[in-house]
């Protein structure tokens, strides 16, 4: 199985670490993984992306014109990549951001208020997370337990005393019975 | 091997630099490479070296003029645009045959460009971005671990033949991540340096470091020097990958991020029964003719697959000679070879050179 994954919004939403995390978790579940970043000029206040690839093989490219799995943050995120997503892939959608379904129906959409659950947590830094969830409990694509050594590996020091709730969040993004 | 980590292609080399001994860092910033110069400004000073950010690219290549002159290990990158500005200093480092290791992560050109991947710097450094008739060795990586490994590569290279050695990576390998293994030990070579400009109180005679010969007779004997040292090089430290090239009838070329996706097409090949192998160059000068030399036999046409119009093309032209036809696909700007767009054409030349022959 090889997950390709893009994940898109604006800058700030922490789009690049929640990629970081999730090529971290599986690099920790002894996959191959690779981390690419959308890295230019549009990152300043703009969209930005991430391609993540986890495969059991070594990853041939990290460069993605198509994927299984998509995660947008954004609108402009949604009409950029929604074409690309193979047929049989998933579109999770934060939809306290998003305002418009997915026009396709060859693929699977699920949509998550991420950033409203998360403001009512009382941090909206957890989108992503929830988002992430979401994924993970559809594909797969890592391990839950080193998911959370990821966090730990991956962000700075200063934010370990958020991880638990992080984990609250990725849990409700998981369970979350999306439309 | 020891330490795993996910790391960025830029960070790795940066890395590597250091753990090979490289002391001594100039640079200017720029983008996709910058990542270079802020790991080196972290990490240098606590092993005891000097991070300098120069006000400009040509300050930084003299630096490096500099410091290699005092034999210690010396690293400056850049990315295209900067890279040409250093390219007189390169010269003068050939010249003088002061070891220095530089980088550059390539980015889309001519002129001030773009910031996305390319591969259009082939000629200029293969085949001298500066004046004078002179070589410098290019590696070209094709993941984060072996930017780590060539680069701790590159400062032995420089050492061992007083010459400038130059890794030729692009916006993607300077940017992405991927888990790379470090060794517990590096495998540095130490060598005499009794040339080196190290202070001795009198006790030897003077050592000069120039590229000033003003006579053409001790000008050509030096010239001399230079291309039998680079002879030598030509015929030891060539570096390639053969890559599914037992059975395979065509054959991709392709280096660096390009080598990538070339894979991923000789997989999607296998499945429809084409069988397709690849030579990957990994030293870019000397470009590895031996490989050419194996397969060609077997060979049936060569697909030349590039990020720019077709530079490492013609090097492939030489090393066939007109045995074999040539092909070529090439994306530039900052596009990047699709891996759809390459089986197409691996299709149409399968059923012009083998499927008509069987």
């Amino acid at each position: 199985m090889v997950h390709e994954i893009i994940l898109a919004g604006f800058g700030g939403q922490g789009i690049l670490s929640a990629g970081r995390i999730l090529a971290y978790a599986g690099m920790l579940d002894g996959k191959q993984v690779s981390w690419l970043p959308s890295y230019g000029p549009e990152m300043r206040g703009g969209t930005a992306n991430s391609s993540v690839v986890i495969s059991d093989n070594p990853v041939d490219s990290p460069v993605l014109n198509s994927c299984n799995a998509l995660i947008v943050m954004n609108r402009p995120s949604l009409d950029k990549f929604e074409s690309v997503v193979e047929e049989g892939g998933i579109i999770i959608i934060d939809s306290s951001i998003v305002d418009r379904d997915i026009k396709r129906s060859d693929i699977a959409s699920f949509k998550i208020p991420a950033t409203q659950i998360a403001s009512d947590m009382g941090n909206m830094a957890f989108a992503n997370i929830i988002l992430l969830g979401k994924l993970i409990s559809e594909r797969k694509t890592v391990t839950v337990e080193n998911f959370e050594k990821a966090l730990y590996a991956v962000l700075p020091e200063r934010k370990h005393n958020l991880i638990p709730d992080e984990m609250k969040a990725l849990r409700i993004g998981m369970e979350y019975a999306a439309e | 091997m020891g330490q795993k980590l996910l790391m960025k292609g830029n960070e790795a080399i940066a890395e590597a630099a250091v753990r090979a001994g490289c002391l001594h860092y100039f640079g200017y910033p720029i983008t996709p490479q910058t990542e270079i110069a802020h790991y080196m400004a972290r990490k240098l000073p606590k092993v005891g070296g000097v991070f300098l950010q120069a006000e400009s690219e040509v300050a930084a290549i003299n630096m490096v003029y500099g410091a290699g002159s005092t034999g210690t290990r010396v690293m400056t990158s850049s990315s295209s645009p900067g890279i040409s500005l250093k390219q007189e200093g390169l010269s003068y480092l050939a010249g003088s045959q002061v070891p220095a290791v530089v980088v550059n992560i390539v980015r889309g050109g001519p002129g001030l460009g773009g910031i996305q991947p390319a591969q259009s710097d082939y000629f200029q450094a293969c085949k001298g971005g500066g004046h004078g008739d002179y070589r410098q060795i290019v590696l070209a990586p094709s993941s984060v671990q072996e930017l780590y490994e060539l680069t701790v590569e590159a400062f032995n290279l420089a050492d061992r033949y007083r010459i400038v050695a130059m890794i030729l990576g692009d916006g993607i390998l300077g940017q992405m991540m991927e888990v790379v293994e470090f060794r517990d030990e590096e495998p540095i070579e130490h060598y005499e340096k009794p040339w080196a400009t190290t202070g001795h109180g009198g006790a030897r005679e003077q050592n000069v470091i120039t590229s000033i010969h003003l006579s053409p007779a001790v000008l050509e004997k030096m010239n001399q020097n230079l291309q039998a040292k680079y002879e030598i090089i030509k015929q030891k430290e060539c570096r390639y990958e053969l890559y599914n090239h037992e059975e395979a009838e065509l054959f991709i070329v392709a280096y660096g991020t390009v080598a990538r996706i070339a894979k991923s097409v000789i997989e999607m090949a296998k499945r429809e029964g084409i069988n397709v192998g690849l030579i990957r160059p990994v030293t870019l000068w000397p470009f590895p003719q031996e490989a050419f030399e194996k397969v060609i036999d077997r060979a049936k046409a060569f697909l030349t697959v590039e990020m720019s119009s077709g530079q490492m093309l013609e090097d492939v032209l030489l090393a066939v000679n007109g045995r074999r036809k040539v092909y070529f696909h090439g994306r530039m700007g900052g596009m990047v070879p699709v891996r759809d767009d390459i089986m197409n054409i691996v299709r149409d030349i399968y059923k012009r050179h083998v499927k008509k022959a069987e």
